[in-house]
């Protein structure tokens, strides 16, 4: 386990908030979302309540793998300024609380799946759960700048945990939702390691631009970025969605590859704003909403 | 790592006030959670009716 070893004194006992905290609940609302997405889009009916319980378990499993990776990532966290606020290498919270309520909301989670949905389900939760804590987080993180590539496989589960709780079985256009998210992952995180870098350097992760230099993730982000348009465009070349989706999917990803080009074939200059790479982040956000919701609308009213 | 009340930095009554708090969190969760399992069941025997 990493431990901080600039961890404050407990002062006090930890806040429910603390708890909230540990489950990265921004990073919950894009899981929450595509999850939603691959729910309403699976053919077939699923009772409104099941369907909110489904949701909710996509969502506390995901707290829980964001509470494991807070645990085991304490020191990390200490030595980086965006994160040293943490409730963990902040001091409010003790790592064996951490370990324990991550644990207990995994096991909790994959139950409630069970419970409202289907064992198929269950299974695909436990998958993604197990992926991010020890795949991406013990295993890749530390080790490859490639962590975010394979990684990122991890938050790109929920559409298909979504589909199958309604279907139970896997179909084609869920996996082309995971293969959105899975593309969509390294231009969105490499635009923010990028004027976050230092950041990274300091508590020796080996994130792209540490390793292998700016020039080098750049190009990778403008690759990924043209890869992810391809991937995007599948659903409606291959038949599975409408004109809704193909418009939405063309303009936006027609923007993405820009703003990635714009990137990808910039130098950083002395007293570097880092404006495109802001722009960038903060649009693949944007892009992720609005592709996913053309998703939904497309099946609802096919043109 | 441990909460000390030896401690003269130690604040027992903010220490007592935030323990409150998660516990009341943690009812309102588990009786929530119970309404929902109960729903959960209805809607199932109507599916399965």
């Amino acid at each position: 386990m990493a431990q901080s070893p600039t961890m404050s004194p407990l002062s006090s006992s930890a806040d429910w908030r603390d708890l909230y905290a540990l489950t990265k609940p921004r990073v919950m609302t894009l899981v929450v979302f595509t999850a939603l997405c691959g729910l309403l889009a699976a053919p077939g009916h699923m009772h409104p309540v099941l369907a909110f319980s489904s949701i909710l378990a996509i969502a506390l499993g995901g707290g829980a793998s964001g509470a494991l990776n807070q645990w085991y990532e304490a020191g990390i966290d200490a030595k980086m300024k965006r994160t040293q606020d943490r409730p963990l290498p902040a001091g409010r919270l003790d790592p064996r609380t951490a370990l324990q309520f991550g644990v207990g909301l995994a096991a909790f989670s994959v139950f409630l799946m069970w419970f409202a949905s289907n064992w198929h389900a269950a299974l695909w939760l436990t998958a993604s759960i197990l992926f991010y804590v020890f795949i991406y987080t013990i295993w890749l993180k530390p080790r490859t700048p490639q962590n975010i590539v394979i990684g990122g496989a991890a938050g790109a589960f929920p559409p298909i945990i979504g589909w199958v709780a309604v279907t139970g079985t896997l179909d084609v256009y869920p996996v082309l939702m995971f293969l959105l998210v899975f593309m969509w992952t390294p231009p969105h995180f490499w635009a923010l390691s990028l004027f976050v870098r230092m950041d990274y350097a300091a508590a020796d992760i080996p994130m792209m631009p540490v390793v292998a230099g700016e020039g080098p993730t750049r190009k990778q982000i403008l690759l990924y970025a043209i890869l992810m348009a391809l991937v995007a465009l599948a659903p409606w070349a291959l038949g599975y969605a409408g004109l809704i989706y193909g418009v939405v999917a063309s303009v936006m990803s027609l923007i993405f590859v820009a703003l990635s080009a714009h990137v990808g074939l910039r130098r950083t200059v002395t007293d570097d704003k880092m404006l495109p790479e802001k722009r960038l982040f903060a649009f693949s956000i944007l892009y992720l909403f609005l592709v996913f919701g053309a998703i939904v609308a497309d099946h609802w009213w096919k043109l | 790592m441990s909460v000390n009340p030896d401690d003269p930095q130690f604040d027992i009554v903010e220490y007592r006030k935030r323990q409150a708090s998660r516990a009341k969190v943690m009812a309102a969760l588990l009786a929530a959670f119970a309404v929902l399992f109960f729903f959960i069941t209805i809607a199932k025997m109507q599916l399965y009716a």
